[in-house]
C-alpha cells in the first residue's frame, strides 16, 4: 500500500486537493452545519473518488480480494458442472451494454465453464443489442482460449428473435417456427449441431444472464413452470435479483445476483479450471469487488451521518 | 464570468493539457486502437479483428513494418467519442449543460435508428415476408433459407393485413381500424401474461410455501433448515395479514400486520442494496473503460503488458 502511495503520488495529490473545498468548509462553516447543507455534487465527488481509486489500486498492483461462494452460487456452478460433455445448453444472454458491468463477468464465467465441460452451447438473445454481447463474449472465451471448438458443431449464435415472451412460449415447443437461420443467415437445417433439434425441452439446462424484461422471470414463467423437466440457471442485475428469489429453488435451481454473484462464481470456475495464475479476463467480476467495497462503506458512512444529523435536528426542535 | 465557470473551464483546460502531453509526449501514449488484417476468401478482401498493443508489440518486434497488425483509425475515434461521451453523460451530475444534452439526443437519435433497422431486417424480413414469400427473401436477403422452413405459410397473410390495419392509424381517415389490430395485440398479450403470472407466480408460489416446519434428512433434524422455513412460511403469513383489509388492524390481526410490515421493510432494503450494488458496477466498469481503455492509466488484463507492482491476490 506504501509503495502504491509513493509511485501513485499524482493520484493522492488530486484527490487531496479535490477535497481541500470541502475540509475548508468544515472549518469556517462548522461540522454540522457544512453537513445539513451539503451540496450533493461533494457526495458524487466522493463516490467517484470511491470507485476510481480502488479500481485503479486494483488494476497497477493485480490484487483482488478474497471471495467465498455462497450455496446459491454453488448450486448454479453443480448445474453446470454435472453435465456430461456434448450436453445441449442453451445461452440466452438477455442483456444490452448498459447492464454489461454486472453482467458481462457472468456471461463470460458462464462460457469458459461449458466451454471447459465441452458442452454444446446455443447461443440466443430477446434482446436487439444482445447479438453484440454474445459476439463479444464467443470471441474473449471461445476464439482465444478454446480454437479447437468449432462453430456450428460446439457452438451456434442463434441470434435475436423479437417477441419477448412470446418467442419463449414458441420455442419451448416449437423451434423452428421462430429460428430458420442462424445470426449469419445460415439455415438451421445445414448447421449439424441443430439437427434433432425442435425445441428446447430438448436443452439439458438453459443458462439465462438478465438484465430485465424480458429475462429470467419469463423464462421461469413459460419454459420452466408449464415444463418443470427444464432446468434453469440465471445470472440476474441486482435491481432483478430480489424479485428472482422467490423462484428458488424449485423453480430456480441457480441464481447469480448482481456482481456479487458474478465474483463468486468466478471464483468456483477458476478454483476448479483455471489453476493459480488464470488470465486476468477470467477475474473481472473479483476485480470489481473492490470498488464495491469501498463504495459501500461511503454509503454505510453518509447514511450514519444523515441520521445522526437528522436525530440531532429532531431533538433540537423538540426543545 | 461567475466563478464557478471561471473554475471549470480552467480544469477542462489542465485536462486537454494533460491529455495531449499523455497522448503526443509521453512513450506509452493513450487511446489508440489495433486491428488483425486477416485475408478472407483466398484474399479478395480482408476482415479486421481486434487486436491489442502487445499483439502489435509482439508483431513488429518480431518483424518490423509487418503489415498483419496495425493502428485502426475507425476504432480509434470509436474510442475517442465512447469516451466523450460518457464524461459528457457524466457532467449532468455537476449539473444540466449542453455537452449532456448532445449526448443524450445523439443516444436517442441512435437508439431509435437502431430499433428501426432491427425491426425491418430481424422482424419484418424472417418473420412476416420470409414466412408468406419465402422464395423472395431467399433470393434477396436469407440465402440461408431452405429446406421445410423454406415452405409458404399462407397463414401469416393474417398478420400482414393486421399490420397494414394497425398503419392505418397514420392514413387522415378511417383512424378506427388501426383498433382492431390493437385489441387482437392486446387480448393476446393480457391472456399470454395472465396465464403466466397465474401459474408462474400464484399457483407454483403457494406450492413453494407449502414447506416442513421441521426438516429431517436421513433421520436427523436440520435445525437451520427448519427456520429457514418457518421463517419463510411466518413472513409470507405477515405479509398476507398487512394486505387483508376486511378486518381492522387491531389485536392480533395489527400485531401480525405489524410484523408483516417490518418484513416488507426488510425486503425493501435488502432490494435497495442490491440495487445500489447494481449501479456502483455499473459506475465502475465506465470508470475502468476510462482509465484502462481510453486513458491506458492500468492494465488489469495485460494488453498492454504493463509491469504489476506486485502479483497475486490479497486473500
Amino acid at each position: 500500500m506504501i509503495e502504491f502511495i509513493v509511485t501513485q503520488w499524482w493520484l493522492v495529490a488530486i484527490v487531496i486537493a479535490s477535497l481541500i473545498p470541502l475540509a475548508m468548509r468544515f472549518v469556517s462553516g462548522g461540522l454540522l452545519e457544512t453537513l445539513r447543507t451539503l451540496d450533493r455534487r461533494w457526495i458524487f465527488l466522493l463516490l467517484l473518488w470511491s470507485v476510481l481509486i480502488p479500481i485503479y489500486f486494483i488494476g497497477v498492483t493485480g490484487r483482488t480480494f478474497p471471495e467465498v461462494p455462497s450455496v446459491l452460487a454453488r448450486a448454479t456452478f453443480d448445474e453446470i458442472d454435472r453435465l456430461s460433455p456434448g450436453d445441449s445448453v442453451l445461452m440466452a444472454f438477455d442483456y444490452d451494454p448498459a447492464s454489461e458491468g454486472e453482467l458481462g463477468p457472468m456471461a463470460t464465467a458462464f462460457v469458459r465453464h461449458a466451454a471447459e465441460k465441452k458442452l454444446k452451447m446455443y447461443f440466443m438473445t430477446l434482446w436487439p443489442i444482445g447479438p453484440q454481447m454474445i459476439d463479444s463474449t464467443i470471441a474473449k472465451v471461445i476464439t482465444a482460449d478454446f480454437p479447437e471448438l468449432a462453430y456450428g458443431r460446439d457452438y451456434v449464435n442463434l441470434g435475436y428473435k423479437s417477441g419477448y415472451e412470446a418467442v419463449i412460449k414458441v420455442i419451448v415447443t416449437n423451434l423452428r417456427e421462430l429460428y430458420t437461420t442462424d445470426s449469419r443467415g445460415t439455415g438451421v437445417q445445414e448447421i449439424p449441431m441443430m439437427e434433432g433439434i425442435t425445441n428446447i425441452q430438448q436443452m439439458k439446462l438453459i443458462v439465462n444472464v438478465s438484465a430485465g424484461y424480458p429475462g429470467t422471470k419469463e423464462w421461469v414463467q413459460y419454459a420452466v413452470t408449464p415444463f418443470p423437466q427444464v432446468r434453469l440457471v440465471a445470472g440476474a442485475t441486482g435491481v432483478q435479483a430480489p424479485l428472482l428469489y422467490p423462484y428458488v429453488p424449485r423453480q430456480l435451481p441457480g441464481l447469480l445476483g448482481a456482481i456479487k454473484g458474478a465474483a463468486e462464481y468466478e471464483k468456483l470456475v477458476v478454483d476448479a479450471y483455471l489453476g493459480a495464475n488464470p488470465h486476468p479476463k477470467y477475474l473481472e467480476a473479483l476485480r470489481r469487488m473492490g470498488p464495491q467495497l469501498v463504495a459501500h462503506l461511503l454509503i454505510i458512512a453518509l447514511i450514519v451521518v444523515a441520521n445522526v444529523v437528522f436525530v440531532i435536528d429532531s431533538r433540537g426542535k423538540k426543545r | 464570468m461567475r466563478r464557478e465557470n471561471a473554475v471549470w473551464i480552467a480544469l477542462l483546460l489542465v485536462g486537454a493539457a494533460a491529455l495531449l502531453w499523455r497522448s503526443a509526449f509521453t512513450t506509452e501514449g493513450m487511446g489508440r486502437e489495433y486491428v488483425r488484417a486477416v485475408p478472407v476468401a483466398n484474399g479478395q478482401w480482408t476482415q479486421y479483428d481486434p487486436a491489442t498493443y502487445s499483439d502489435y508489440q509482439r508483431a513488429e518486434a518480431a518483424a518490423p513494418g509487418q503489415a498483419e497488425y496495425q493502428f485502426s483509425l475507425p476504432r480509434t475515434l470509436g474510442l475517442w467519442l465512447a469516451a466523450f461521451f460518457t464524461l459528457a453523460i457524466f457532467s449532468f451530475l455537476f449539473g444540466d449543460n449542453p455537452i449532456y444534452k448532445v449526448a443524450e439526443a445523439v443516444l436517442v437519435g441512435v437508439s431509435a435508428a437502431y430499433w428501426m433497422v432491427i425491426g425491418f431486417w430481424d422482424v419484418l424480413v424472417p418473420n412476416l415476408v420470409g414466412k408468406i414469400w419465402p422464395a423472395v427473401v431467399q433470393a434477396w436477403a436469407m440465402p440461408g433459407l431452405s429446406g421445410p422452413e423454406a415452405e409458404p405459410s399462407p397463414s401469416y397473410i393474417v398478420a400482414l393485413v393486421l399490420s397494414v390495419m394497425l398503419l392505418w392509424r397514420l392514413a387522415p381517415k378511417g383512424g378506427w381500424i388501426a383498433r382492431w389490430p390493437l385489441a387482437f395485440i392486446i387480448g393476446t398479450t393480457a391472456g399470454l401474461r395472465l396465464i403466466g403470472f397465474l401459474h408462474g407466480d400464484f399457483l407454483v408460489q403457494i406450492r413453494n410455501t407449502i414447506l416442513p416446519l421441521a426438516v429431517i434428512e436421513g433421520g436427523v433434524f436440520d435445525p437451520w433448515a427448519s427456520v429457514q422455513n418457518v421463517l419463510i412460511v411466518v413472513s409470507v403469513l405477515c405479509c398476507l395479514v398487512y394486505f387483508f383489509f376486511s378486518f381492522e388492524h387491531k389485536g392480533v390481526v395489527g400485531a401480525t400486520a405489524k410484523v408483516g410490515i417490518w418484513i416488507l421493510m426488510i425486503t425493501f432494503g435488502a432490494a435497495f442494496g442490491y440495487t445500489v450494488m447494481g449501479r456502483i458496477a455499473l459506475l465502475a466498469i465506465r470508470l475502468e473503460f476510462l482509465l484502462d481503455d481510453w486513458l491506458w492509466l492500468i492494465d488489469p488484463t495485460g494488453r498492454r503488458m504493463a509491469a504489476l507492482l506486485t502479483g497475486g491476490g490479497l486473500g
